[in-house]
């Protein structure tokens, strides 16, 4: 067997991909180590996220050194998460059906192009804007007609927020899925007597069910991660419950980015570690939904193949 | 077309009654268009005006003061981070690229595929929160560009291979077959022939990096920091400023000067992301035509 320096080559750099995925993990669970023996279960459960005194002298617990009083616990920002999350895909998916179907069908092919652009130039517009938009139109508009208490920022802003974002995705998966039905299939349809709607209800959409629930979680996997929107717009709400559509909130994310300057001020370290045990977490759920979403995605393509 | 369809015939009312959900169903899904449409129209309007309201000439020649002054030291840092990322990436990315298009048709090439899908998934917070604790903290870099820049670089590189990928699958196999039966050695069918022939589609996968790196935040504010001044020219132990982090923290101070700055600093940001969707998806539809 010969040497071949040049597929070496770009064998090593094709590896550094890999390479930055095992490290992100790695460090993750390295640096958190210490807040995962600290912490145990509790951290999933609880619902206080307490940094303890800082400026007292830290206690030892258990071998491991802590600011006294401090607790830490996700248990609000996993359910500030759920809640956003859940809510945006119930108003993204019959948005994004709806637009899809409208595209594939309605629409003459010379605008389509021009339409499904749009569509997907949402999906390219940076977070921090559809942020600023958010605190700019958004909460105003929540907070005049919406929101009993007059407060704009919470729970509805970030999943609307959300929504947006993620409907290019579950629209253009759709959208080319339903250019893909076989023609056959839809001139059946026709030959029926079923009317155009008829057709695309319940001739193509069966065709596409896997593929659109495949684009649903890839899309529930965006709207898991998404940071900067929900964070400008969410509230900010943390020890306490969501328990309506109006109250502050947090992501895990968000939550994340929040606790910057309080993590830098311990000087145990213990705080900064507990982040990376969210961070952590945070790697995990999204890694769960985006392997489910490849899962569906690989099976859509065996039924079609079978046929 | 038939021969007896003269009389139109009687309509049952089960039928008016499936024309009609028909018409309703198709009324709802255009509404539902105008709905995901209508506020991409909203957000580019409203930071459209409100930033270009906010442009002067002070605004690219003085650095923020506070929450006031101009962008310049935040239109530089971003440009830096950008460049720094890409000179890291592109490398990677499409070496990366060639590999799992011209050897990786194997399990390895799957594997890493998958791992490259797996990086892509990851919130960008994750990847931010790493390089604060790996760069940041243990190797003591403090907030600064290169740390910024690797942390970009991760982002992107997954994008990169796969787009390059897929541009050198588009190259038929018979200009392959063709270069080595000239006796050419595969690093010289690779650039000579292959790269050239995909060039369109690399120059977009690096143009789509470009326009992820420019409009990121999340993992720069664990990375690159803030400052009120200029570059200095180091890479390590001095903080960058950027352009998304003027918006999401100038928008919550409560006077208009810094609301106008935060327009302004997305307005920018959000001209070169469409700039370059934009330009790319007109570009990919031509050259497909020709």
């Amino acid at each position: 067997m010969t040497i071949r320096p040049f597929r070496l080559s770009v064998l090593t750099l094709s590896l550094f991909i890999p390479a930055a995925l095992c490290a992100v993990v790695l460090f993750l669970v390295i640096y958190s180590g210490q807040a995962i023996l600290f912490n145990g279960l509790h951290f999933i459960t609880d619902i206080n996220w307490n940094l303890g005194d800082l400026y007292d002298d830290p206690v030892t617990v258990n071998g491991i050194s802590v600011p006294s009083g401090a607790n830490y616990g996700i248990w609000v920002f996993i359910a500030g998460t759920l809640a956003s999350s859940t809510i945006a895909i119930l108003i993204a998916v019959p948005l994004s059906v709806g637009a899809a179907i409208f595209l594939a069908e309605a629409v003459s092919p010379k605008i389509r192009p021009i339409l499904s652009l749009l569509v997907e130039l949402i999906a390219v517009i940076p977070s921090v804007v559809f942020g600023l938009w958010g605190i700019a139109v958004l909460v105003p508009f929540i907070s005049h007609y919406l929101s009993p208490t007059g407060n704009g920022y919470g729970l509805l802003a970030a999943s609307i927020v959300l929504a947006l974002m993620i409907t290019p995705i579950i629209a253009s998966t759709l959208l080319d899925a339903l250019m893909q039905v076989p023609r056959e299939n839809r001139e059946s349809a026709f030959a029926l007597g079923a009317t155009h709607f008829e057709v695309v209800a319940k001739a193509m959409m069966p065709m596409v069910r896997t593929t659109l629930v495949g684009g649903i979680v890839l899309a529930l996997g965006r709207a898991l991660g998404e940071t900067m929107a929900v964070l400008m717009v969410s509230g900010g709400g943390i020890n306490i419950l969501p328990d309506s559509l109006f109250s502050p909130i947090s992501t895990i994310a968000s939550f994340v980015v929040s606790q910057l300057d309080s993590a830098q001020a311990d000087p145990t370290n213990m705080s900064v570690r507990a982040l990376s045990e969210v961070a952590l977490v945070l790697f995990v759920i999204t890694l769960a939904v985006n392997a489910a979403a490849k899962l569906l995605a690989s099976g859509a393509l065996n039924v079609r193949n079978r046929k | 077309m038939s021969a007896t369809a003269n009389s139109p015939p009687q309509r049952s009312t089960q039928e008016i009654r499936r024309v009609i959900t028909g018409n309703i169903g198709w009324v709802a899904c255009g509404i539902a268009l105008l709905l995901v449409i209508a506020p991409l129209i909203d957000i580019v309007g409203v930071v459209a005006y409100n930033g270009f309201s906010a442009f002067s000439l002070k605004l690219f020649t003085t650095s923020t003061k506070g929450a006031g002054g101009g962008l310049l030291n935040a239109i530089e840092g971003t440009i830096l981070i950008t460049i720094c990322a890409m000179v890291i990436a592109v490398p990677i990315g499409v070496g990366a690229g060639i590999h799992l298009s011209e050897y990786g048709k194997n399990k390895l090439g799957s594997t890493i595929r998958f791992l490259s899908d797996v990086l892509t998934g990851t919130p960008s917070i994750v990847l931010g929160y790493f390089s604060y604790i790996v760069f940041v903290i243990a190797l003591g870099w403090g907030f600064s560009l290169l740390a910024a820049a690797i942390t970009i670089a991760i982002l992107i590189v997954p994008y990169l291979a796969r787009i390059t990928e897929l541009a050198l699958q588009q190259v038929p196999n018979t200009m392959r077959e063709a270069g080595f039966a000239l006796g050419a050695s595969e690093p010289t069918v690779v650039f000579k022939i292959i790269l050239p022939g995909a060039a369109s589609g690399v120059v977009t996968g690096a143009l789509l990096a470009l326009a992820i790196s420019v409009g990121e935040t999340a993992p720069l504010i664990y990375t690159a920091g803030w400052t009120n001044f200029v570059w200095h020219g180091r890479f390590t132990h001095e903080p960058v400023s950027y352009l998304t982090y003027v918006i999401w923290t100038f928008i919550d101070q409560p006077d208009a000067q810094s609301h106008a700055l935060a327009f302004a600093a997305a307005l920018l940001v959000m001209l070169v992301v469409l700039a370059i969707n934009v330009g790319v998806r007109l570009l990919v539809r031509r050259t497909k035509l020709v």
